[in-house]
């Protein structure tokens, strides 16, 4: 009886249950934003004061109430770089092998089983085995190539898995092409395929160095040093980290006054390089897509 | 040359294929090679004994009960199936209220004797001692030295890693506090992850999912250490306040930094597993003059849900391992949890806060490795449901 009295036809109860899951939705996300904009918003307000050029390129003094957070900053970039040399050549090959060289069927799906696993792998785990393996077995000690080892075979499954995807969307219609012209299958992997990938690839290495940047528990027992002023000499020196040095920093202080703007500056410090880490991989894959678009 | 380079090649990457498998194995192993020590250590700690009356028929005591007994809780010999006696417990440390100097020997020499002989005048009494201090036929009993078993451990009540004479490595808290820590986070992000995920696929604007992905994206990239300091600096504090907490750091803490981490896992997983549902479906719901509400609620949530189901067992895998968060928020007090306002003690953080501090090889140390055991079984098989959720989800599909 109402229903001609509305133009699409739907009746007022119906049209009021919409607009009320709708208006719950809206909330709930807009307060996921705020969230966020809240965390953020309260660590750049509260941190930007600290940041200067000496925060950044001083080592702590004074027991860490003063001073600025250099070694860990390197710290931090030397782990990337040292997880980067272990993950992505093996993530990588990983990833080729099971697009272009596997046989379909139970060897691929064991693999991605245990990559998927591994991915699952707290990373205290992570830590615990970097521990027993690297530091005692294998006898490196505290050091960074063991917190280096320990953190390539966390981003591990990332690695492969986006290398896996990137190759899965180039068509086999351009692998039979490259074949047909009579390029062996390396050559056409090479030539052909990689190219073809690398800009999705390149995007997912980027995001795996991000999350190793502000990963602790797997660095705890492996590498991280509590207070390492001077900078690293050989792979075997420990070293400190941004995350590591931000958690000790505000659970087991000495002198909390002093010691929380520093927490507020390194906490800053983190966020900067994630968030720089998450726009330049926003930024290639928009670059890459229109490229590839124009050709 | 050619053809040998192309084998070579072949052959290193279906070597790097299996290096996943690889380390899973090497986890395992390691992890259970340090874990499983545990069960060879004795009760009481190593080079210790416990030694008794000759008259005293008690031979056992779990390390439940040592630690009671040394802590005054049992306090009768009755208690432990023995005579109607008052218990006196003696360390090595109380040495200098029993003897003089001179009895014990500059260098304790004659400690050994000293102790022997006063266990045997004291029919109640119970010392723990050094092994090496005992003298030969000394006419004392022992409390038989037994391994830790693997029931003391799984079914322990207590956590006390670094109680002395008997350390107690009951997991049942730590276990209890990893559960209700990660139940009460899938509760909190559960309305806000799906609403989140069916907004993003159904109901928002391009432009709008344009904003909300990154904001996701980045709620995921955000290091486990910073939701820590921002939950110890803001959320402890505040909860402190409004529920008038004598310790703000509590498990409610604890769950709701990790409701906030495990959302975006949540969102990405459910929010693409509606995107994937056939556009005919949702058409065919429309033409038959549903709603857009309807059409989801009876339509694209049901035909998604296996995809919803894998996002949130996800999310209740990050809660379960995350580490340094948890640490730093819920207070790490190791007794089962009363309720989710008190402090309490998760698996992952127990192995952080203490690994430092454990002798390598010793006990302790072989206890934080079997939590390892344990956490990575309970993340194994959380990832074995996801599977085990998406490949029946293929098969109907196909």
């Amino acid at each position: 009886m109402d229903r001609p009295s509305y133009p699409d036809g739907y009746s007022l109860r119906k049209r009021r249950a919409q607009a009320l899951a709708f208006a719950i939705f809206r909330i709930l996300s807009l307060a996921i934003v705020i969230v966020l904009f809240a965390i953020l918003g309260f660590i750049v307000v509260k941190g930007a004061g600290v940041i200067s050029w000496d925060f950044l390129t001083e080592a702590p003094a004074d027991g860490m109430t003063s001073g600025g957070i250099f070694p860990a900053i390197v710290g931090t970039l030397l782990l990337m770089l040292g997880s980067a040399l272990v993950a992505f050549p093996i993530g990588i090959m990983s990833g080729i092998y099971m697009n272009e060289y596997a046989s379909r069927g139970w060897v691929v799906k064991f693999i991605r089983l245990m990559t998927n696993n591994l991915s699952g792998v707290p990373s205290i785990v992570f830590g615990l085995f970097g521990m027993a393996l690297f530091v005692k077995y294998l006898g490196f000690g505290d050091s960074i190539l063991a917190g280096s080892l320990t953190l390539g075979l966390l981003s591990l499954p990332l690695v492969i898995r986006t290398t896996e995807e990137a190759l899965k969307d180039i068509p086999d219609g351009i692998r039979e092409g490259s074949l047909a012209l009579g390029a062996t299958k390396l050559q056409t992997i090479w030539k052909v395929v990689l190219p073809m990938g690398m800009p999705r690839i390149i995007t997912g290495l980027i995001l795996s160095l991000g999350r190793v940047s502000g990963e602790t528990a797997p660095i705890l027992f492996t590498c991280a040093a509590y207070f390492f002023p001077q900078l690293p000499a050989s792979v075997f020196d420990q070293c400190m980290a941004l995350p590591y040095h931000l958690y000790v920093i505000s659970t087991s202080g000495t002198d909390i006054e002093a010691q929380q703007p520093i927490a507020y500056g390194t906490a800053l410090v983190l966020i900067v390089i994630v968030l720089v880490i998450n726009l330049l991989a926003g930024f290639l894959r928009k670059y890459f897509e229109k490229r590839l678009k124009m050709h | 040359m050619k053809r040998f380079l192309e084998k070579a090649v072949k052959w290193i990457l279906t070597g790097s294929g299996f290096v996943t498998s690889a380390v899973i194995l090497l986890i395992i192993g390691f992890l259970f090679t340090e874990g499983a020590g545990l069960f060879g250590e004795p009760v009481v700690e190593e080079g210790y004994v416990l030694a008794l009356n000759d008259d005293n028929p008690v031979r056992t005591m779990t390390a439940a009960e040592i630690k009671a007994v040394f802590d005054e809780d049992i306090t009768n010999w009755k208690e432990l199936g023995g005579p109607d006696l008052q218990i006196m417990t003696f360390r090595l440390e109380d040495a200098d209220e029993y003897f003089s100097e001179e009895e014990l020997g500059s260098r304790y020499e004659h400690a050994g004797a000293a102790i022997a002989s006063l266990v045997k005048s004291h029919p109640g009494m119970v010392a723990f001692v050094p092994e090496s201090l005992i003298p030969e036929n000394p006419g004392l009993n022992f409390i038989e030295d037994k391994n830790i078993s693997p029931g003391e451990v799984l079914g322990g009540k207590e956590w006390f890693p670094t109680a002395t004479p008997a350390p107690l490595f009951g997991i049942l808290p730590l276990l209890a506090g990893t559960l209700w820590v990660s139940l009460f986070a899938i509760l909190f992000a559960l309305p806000f992850g799906i609403s989140i995920a069916v907004y993003m696929s159904e109901v928002a604007s391009e432009r709008v999912r344009g904003f909300l992905k990154p904001v996701i994206e980045l709620l995921n990239g955000i290091p486990s250490v910073v939701y820590g300091f921002f939950g110890l600096i803001v959320i402890v504090p505040m909860l402190q306040q409004v529920f008038g907490l004598p310790v703000g750091e509590s498990g409610l803490a604890g769950s709701i930094v990790l409701a906030i981490m495990a959302l975006p896992t949540i969102v990405t997983v459910a929010e693409d597993a509606m995107r994937n549902c056939p556009r005919t479906l949702r058409e065919a719901s429309l033409a038959l003059g549903a709603t857009k509400w309807q059409t989801i609620y009876k339509v694209v949530i049901p035909s998604s849900m296996s995809g919803i189901a894998s996002g949130v067992v996800l999310g209740i895998g990050r809660a379960v391992g995350e580490t340094m968060a948890v640490l730093m928020v819920t207070g790490n007090a190791a007794v089962i949890p009363a309720s989710i306002l008190e402090p309490l003690r998760t698996i992952p953080a127990t192995i952080a806060a203490e690994l430092g501090e454990a002798p390598a090889g010793g006990a302790h140390y072989q206890s934080l490795f079997l939590l390892g055991v344990i956490l990575f079984f309970i993340t194994f098989f959380i990832n074995l449901c996801v599977e085990f959720i998406s490949s029946r989800n293929r098969a109907k599909n196909r």
